[in-house]
């Protein structure tokens, strides 16, 4: 395999998604029809998904050549000029040793150890996963730790829960461990279901070996001899991705009975689920793997005492997971040597919205959200003002510009009011509006609230019907102080998190960006020019050339006028929908 | 896509003895017609033993389960964080004008059901849309016409 070229095409979600497919198979063609013993591969997301589709070029020796927006037209030249000739063509190049490029950037300050494999293995192969020190962690606790070793080993490392919550995950398994009831069992939650936030499916999807190993070693710490995957059925490639890396791991005696000759066993199956984001709180999800309504109860008993079907349960997610075989390898120390005080090793993050290079990224904790903002994510988009950054997604809230150097960090989060949560990071410009987004959450919660705690049930609807009057323009001073009460009744009546957290978009929002609200009540305006009932749209008759065009798209016929005369749009008829404004290109639509 | 040519019979004797197969059943029979209907829910009742509320109160929990025909193909509007606030308003507007249907709706042909998602998950491409298995992201109002175009 070493005296050949490789050539790797990046087939993520994001990578498909962007023509991945089509580049793959315009490869294959290329390299059939010239004959070369090139190997074509495809591995996961390697987390530069503002450059898809990236394609990696592999010599012979090993140097690697990233290449970056790469199209079918694009492949003629990689192979000619690249595999055949030896000669690397610059200007399309991402990332390549001794090339500077401002990918660099990207990946200067991040520390990989989730992601560590991500990209750079094929996940359909359990070889290359080996290949990369893979169930190298698994042989050593199964060979040389007892569970209460592996639990001092998680405990020192400082490792807490990435799903959103960050309780340690050595106490956890602890927990669990202690109970004495048979049979245990382990689950992964791999239920991401927070709107922007895609780290898991990255992971599944990249990299699946390193969550089933996470997974096994868990499993062997507490006692469990089966488990579950619960994953979201959006996800079809992870889940496709996750049932050949099941299959692999019982062939080569990962999975399965008296694994390594050790006497552990374990059983693994996926559960798909269904599409309710209150499946990702314990007992909800466990409702739902036994077939009911997925409807959370009141803790204690804890899952680690009682769980599925009324066994102990431990309940772990992929990223949490994904670093288990990490801290065995390399040592609790290496993992605390990371981050700060309270909250150790990195974070994994998915930087969406307005930011220049979106993707994935893990950075180690303590980093502002600065650095990963600016530095890593190369600042905003057509380089507009910074406002916020919200995190947490439906749980979190909305980080204003004075806190951007926040680290990242449990603690110092969520003493903005937002949560770290599971890692979703959505940038926000001046066009964003505050009240829209808050609006946008509580749409989210009313909708996915199971119904269970009346606060819940009915405070968020009530929330809601407040947030879109306001943005209607309809909004009374008075809502402001409504909106408060309401939300410390949910947060203080609601039993699982969906509901204690369910106003914090509202809070946050309200302590940061406040005369947003109040423009929006007082002045009946959207400083962020985005909710439509509040805007005029009228045309400048100076730059105005008569072209029609906004005549032509307007859908309800209010924008009128004669060929090469200034147009008019009929106040009565306009619908606000923006159409104009988008298809004008002499900007004479002016909004406010 | 689950396997279209699996029947109902087939579904449940694989899952029949399987503890809590509810929601897995239900999967891989809405996967056959695209949708569940009464009689479908009934005979899963019947066949796991479960009183006939029970189903449908599962299936109703979850926003995966359709009650009604699907049109050929399936259109998801992603309206996650990263899609709403890169225009995803903008793309539902301009897909049910050109479909001629609200969301949620089946075209006259029964060509194509659209439906509003919460998150795809591809965020960095957002806005994005999903038609059947396939994703298409960094779309805009006229982007996402040429996309229906296709089917």
């Amino acid at each position: 395999m070493e005296d050949k070229w490789r050539v790797v095409v990046g087939l993520g979600s994001c990578g498909a998604a962007s023509g991945g497919r089509g580049v793959y198979d315009a490869l294959k063609e290329g390299i059939d029809q010239r004959e070369l013993s090139a190997i074509l591969e495809e591995t996961g997301c390697i987390g530069m998904c503002y450059n898809e589709v990236l394609v990696d070029v592999i010599d012979p020796k090993g140097r690697r050549t990233l290449y970056k927006e790469v199209t079918p037209e694009k492949i003629d030249r990689i192979l000619d000029e690249h595999v055949i000739e030896g000669k690397p063509i610059t200007e399309w190049i991402s990332l390549s040793e001794g090339v500077v490029t401002e990918d660099d950037a990207f990946l200067k300050d991040q520390k990989r150890i989730v992601l560590r494999n991500c990209g750079l293995i094929s996940p359909e192969s359990i070889e290359e996963y080996q290949a990369k020190d893979g169930y190298q962690a698994l042989e050593r606790v199964l060979k040389d730790m007892s569970p209460d070793q592996v639990i001092s080993e998680i405990l020192d490392s400082g490792l807490r829960g990435r799903g959103g919550a960050g309780f340690p995950t050595g106490l956890k398994w602890r927990f669990a461990a202690q109970s004495d009831t048979k049979p245990k069992y382990f689950i992964c939650n791999a239920d991401e279901g927070d709107p922007g936030a895609f780290m898991d499916r990255s992971v599944l999807e990249g990299d699946p070996h390193s969550v089933l190993e996470g997974m096994l070693i868990g499993a062997y710490t507490i006692g469990a001899e089966a488990g579950y995957i619960y994953v979201r059925a959006e996800y079809p490639l992870a889940v496709a991705r996750l049932k050949i890396a099941i299959r692999a791991a019982k062939e080569h005696g990962f999975l399965g009975q008296d694994i390594l000759g050790s006497n552990f066993s374990f059983d693994l199956k996926i559960k798909e689920g269904a599409g309710a984001f209150v499946c990702g709180e314990e007992t909800a999800l466990i409702a739902s793997i036994e077939g009911k309504r997925g409807m959370p109860r009141i803790r204690p008993p804890f899952p680690a005492v009682s769980g599925l079907w009324g066994k102990p349960t431990n309940i772990n997610n992929v990223e949490t997971l994904a670093n288990i075989p990490w801290i065995i390898l390399n040592g609790a120390k290496a993992f605390a040597s990371l981050g700060t005080e309270k909250s150790k090793g990195s974070k994994v993050f998915a930087l969406a919205g307005k930011i220049k290079r979106g993707g994935l990224v893990e950075v180690p904790m303590g980093l502002s959200l600065r650095e990963v903002i600016f530095d890593i994510g190369g600042g905003i988009k057509e380089d507009r003002e910074f406002k916020a950054v919200q995190m947490g997604g439906p749980s979190g809230g909305c980080i204003p510009a004075h806190l951007l150097d926040t680290p990242i960090d449990y603690d110092a989060i969520t003493a903005t009011g937002a949560i770290m949560g599971s890692g979703g990071m959505v940038v926000m410009d001046e066009t964003t509006c505050m009240v829209d987004i808050a609006r946008f959450f509580l749409n989210f919660t009313q909708a996915e609230s199971c119904g269970k705690c009346t606060f819940c049930r009915i405070g968020t609807k009530r929330m809601l019907e407040v947030l879109e009057r306001i943005c209607e323009g309809k909004g009374r001073m008075e809502d402001i102080g409504l909106l408060e009460e309401l939300s410390e009744s949910i947060k203080t009546t609601s039993l699982c998190g969906l509901g204690q957290t369910a106003p914090n978009p509202v809070l946050t929002t309200l302590r940061y960006f406040r005369d947003e609200y109040e423009a929006h009540i007082i002045d009946k305006r959207c400083p962020a020019k985005s909710c439509r009932p509040l805007l005029t749209f009228t045309v400048i008759e100076e730059l105005c050339t008569g072209c029609g065009l906004c005549a032509k798209v307007c859908p309800v016929d209010a924008a009128k006028g004669k060929k090469k005369e200034p147009y008019t749009i009929d106040q009565a008829l306009c619908t606000k929908c923006g159409q104009c404004l988008a298809k004008c290109k002499f900007e004479a639509i002016r909004v406010e | 896509m689950l396997h279209k040519e699996q029947n109902l019979e087939t579904v449940l004797s694989e899952y029949k003895k399987e503890q809590g197969s509810l929601i897995p059943v239900l999967q891989r029979a809405q996967a056959i017609d695209g949708y569940l209907s009464k009689p479908v829910m009934s005979r899963v009742a019947g066949e796991l033993g479960l009183y006939e509320s029970d189903v449908y109160g599962v299936a109703t929990f979850y926003t995966q389960f359709r009650f009604a025909p699907l049109g050929e193909n399936i259109v998801k509007v992603c309206h996650g964080t990263a899609c709403h606030v890169s225009g995803a308003e903008e793309i539902s507007d301009s897909l049910c004008n050109h479909l001629k249907v609200e969301e949620g709706e089946t075209t006259a042909d029964g060509k194509f059901t659209t439906e509003r998602v919460v998150c795809l998950g591809c965020c960095s491409l957002a806005p994005v849309v999903m038609v059947n298995e396939e994703t298409y992201g960094r779309l805009t109002s006229d982007k996402v016409k040429k996309v229906l175009d296709k089917y």
